[in-house]
């Protein structure tokens, strides 16, 4: 390949590179002139509401989508002329359980490590076994295994043929905490590896847990950089309430000049506004009510992220 | 709405046993059936062209006293007295000359290859024979594989020799005629229509069986939604038809070996051809139906159309192929749809070789016929299989 120098450089720091990505279904946009960039070896967290166009961004980036619109490459190959070459080297995990319920453990992995020409396919799916904790279940069928332990071998299929870059749908979606947690460790060990992952997700603590993230709702990418900094760019002013009668505080809040957000968070009202000083205006009353004390906090992600949405939706919708 | 305030159910409050329980809730299930059975368009098409389509194709095609059967001709001598008797044959309507051969070899080449289902031959020095008063016979040889083809015009073949007399005025006594028709039934002499049957069922048997294998393959991957991974992953179209395919040829071949056997020792069905032949050209038929299988299940959406499209594929390959009914007997364009379907070809080669002992030589036609339609829906499957999910 005598492919210009800029380029090289360009597919050597950057695994994802697209830029004005449009996909529609009969008639509907589902995905808007979605463009982005993502560095070789981070974890890019992918966000946004249910229906926002996520999975159809990430199948377009490994080719099981052609886009209507726009252009990129992933890993240095054209999405739209390349993707048999783009297969070879991502692994994707589908929202969906996708690996055989009716082949054991063993069988699945063998499948998956012949199909991409691994030399030896019976040791690499017992490494693999090893390496995912599934010694003493290798017989047993992937349908009956439970959620935490289905999504690990998803994962522990899509890493055996050694990609560059792994493609994860909502892979926690339904799964209990401490395998989140295990979930989340073996992604950041992944990552450490060299490995490049694109994980879409809907939980605020896994979006933290990425060394960027990017907000897409409507189709529409929002926002993306490191969490501070989308945290930072959505000038969101966010004061919290904390004692009795929140729920009919939040109620009365709604609505009124200056607040955009009204949040209950269990004992705590988190209440949020794009212009500081008419929301300070309003609260200025209700702080001096004594059930409950007020104080000034920095918005959560989760604030910011349904502040985008609720704007999104009124500039889109 | 007061009214409606009233009749709201308060929050956590169980809803009352509703009165005739079980039909408002079969009612329930009903509505959904409907609906769903209204989405899947295909289906709800099905539903009425199938019937409509299987009713008029049938009930036009199906003849089980079959006329015009396709008839060779030798003609060992020219002669006024052999063109009466061509022509009485003719008229009974049974016979149709569709080739004029001039030696017994091509002659026992079109009846061992099945083209033609009689053979007549006026042999040399004919008539001067019967003005001799020699009686000489004339030859009517039939391919009595199926019995119900031949049948009813081998019977006929006894009132032919006095129609030549009387409508020609050939010289001769009708109570004694100056010469005969000797009919040779060939290959199934006793008639049994078993000898026929049972190397039929072999090729239907395995037409249902291999279809409704392959058929599901594809659709149910989409169902299962592993369709999504196998495409993420880097195959090809062509990677994943062989290996939903060849595992099924050995499937099959051991179910045709299984028939095959069972024929032979249990049926007393004869196996005259080659062994060898009748293997390979066996499993070039499961492979045919295996590959069209598989085209239906790149065609349809779900598992319930592609049991339909099977069963569709399947009836006219019962009742045109000349399984049930003979071939030859059903009119030219249900026989063109006949030539479509493998099973067409492979009774025809199943028998042949089983009960005829014909060679690949005379049955090159429907081997040939066979590869072409298995390449035919190879093509198909692998242009109509998506790469992607668009």
């Amino acid at each position: 390949m005598t492919a210009a120098p800029t380029i090289a450089s360009d597919a050597r720091d950057i695994a994802i590179d697209v830029r004005g990505l449009t996909k529609s279904f009969n008639g509907r946009e589902v995905v808007h002139d979605l463009s982005m960039q993502v560095k070789r070896g981070s974890i890019y967290g992918f966000l946004g509401p249910n229906g926002s166009g996520k999975t159809t961004t990430i199948r377009m980036l490994c080719g099981l989508l052609t886009p209507d619109r726009g252009e990129g490459t992933c890993l240095g190959f054209d999405i739209r002329t390349e993707a048999a070459k783009i297969k070879r080297r991502v692994g994707y995990m589908t929202q969906r359980f996708s690996l055989y319920q009716d082949l054991s453990v063993r069988e699945n992995l063998e499948f998956v490590a012949r199909l991409y020409g691994v030399p030896d396919a019976r040791g690499a799916a017992r490494d693999m076994i090893k390496r995912l904790g599934l010694s003493g279940r290798e017989e047993q069928l992937a349908g009956e295994l439970s959620g935490g332990w289905k999504q690990r071998l998803a994962l522990g299929a899509c890493t055996l043929p050694n990609p560059q870059l792994l493609l994860l749908d909502e892979p926690t979606a339904g799964v209990d905490p401490k395998a989140r947690r295990d979930f989340w460790n073996e992604i950041h060990a992944l990552a450490a590896e060299g490995l490049t992952v694109l994980v879409s997700t809907h939980y605020m603590d896994e979006a933290e847990r990425c060394h960027e993230i990017a907000y897409i709702a409507y189709g529409y990418l929002l926002a993306h950089g490191t969490v501070d900094q989308v945290i930072a760019g959505s000038q969101l002013s966010t004061w919290v309430a904390t004692g009795e009668g929140l729920g009919a505080l939040a109620h009365e809040l709604a609505g009124k000049p200056g607040v955009d957000m009204v949040a209950p968070f269990g004992t705590s009202l988190h209440v949020s506004g794009r212009d500081q000083a008419a929301l300070e205006q309003t609260l200025a009353p209700y702080r001096k009510d004594p059930r409950q004390s007020w104080q000034h906090g920095a918005p959560s992600l989760e604030d910011v992220f349904i502040e985008l949405m609720s704007r999104s939706k009124d500039n889109f919708q | 709405m007061t009214m409606a305030d009233s009749d709201a159910p308060k929050a956590g409050a169980p809803i009352k046993e509703p009165r005739f329980g079980f039909l408002r809730r079969s009612y329930a299930m009903l509505v959904k059936e409907l609906i769903q059975l209204k989405r899947d368009r295909l289906t709800f098409a099905m539903t009425i062209v199938i019937p409509v389509m299987q009713l008029l194709l049938f009930g036009y095609a199906i003849n089980t006293t079959p006329r015009h059967l396709p008839t060779a001709v030798l003609l060992q001598e020219d002669s006024d007295l052999g063109r009466s008797i061509l022509k009485a044959l003719e008229n009974t309507a049974y016979f149709r000359f569709t080739r004029e051969v001039h030696s017994v070899a091509e002659f026992d080449d079109l009846l061992l290859s099945g083209r033609v289902l009689f053979g007549v031959e006026i042999p040399r020095g004919f008539e001067r024979a019967v003005r001799r008063g020699e009686k000489p016979a004339i030859l009517v040889a039939a391919d009595a594989t199926d019995p119900v083809a031949a049948g009813s015009a081998l019977s006929a073949l006894g009132q032919i020799v006095q129609n030549a007399l009387v409508h020609d005025r050939v010289a001769g006594d009708p109570a004694n005629p100056p010469f005969e028709i000797r009919a040779h039934a060939r290959y199934n002499p006793a008639a049994s229509s078993r000898l026929n049957i049972v190397p039929g069922l072999v090729g239907t048997i395995l037409t249902m069986t291999m279809l409704i294998f392959t058929a599901l393959s594809v659709t149910r991957e989409i169902e299962r939604g592993t369709m999504e991974n196998l495409l993420s992953m880097p195959i090809t179209p062509v990677e994943v038809m062989l290996g939903k395919i060849l595992p099924y040829v050995g499937v099959g071949f051991i179910q045709a070996s299984l028939i095959l056997g069972i024929g032979v020792l249990l049926f007393g069905v004869p196996l005259r051809g080659s062994l060898a032949m009748l293997a390979l050209l066996s499993t070039l038929f499961i492979t045919t139906n295996l590959a069209i299988g598989y085209t239906f299940s790149t065609l349809v959406q779900n598992q319930l159309q592609a049991m339909q499209a099977s069963m569709m594929f399947f009836l006219p390959s019962i009742l045109l192929s000349g399984f049930m009914f003979p071939f030859a007997g059903m009119p030219v364009w249900a026989q063109y749809i006949g030539e479509c379907l493998p099973l067409t070809h492979y009774l025809r080669i199943v028998r042949a070789i089983m009960l005829k002992g014909s060679t690949l030589e005379n049955l090159h036609y429907d081997a040939l016929a066979l590869l072409t339609l298995m390449l035919i829906a190879m093509t198909i499957a692998v242009t109509r299989f998506r790469r992607t999910l668009d």
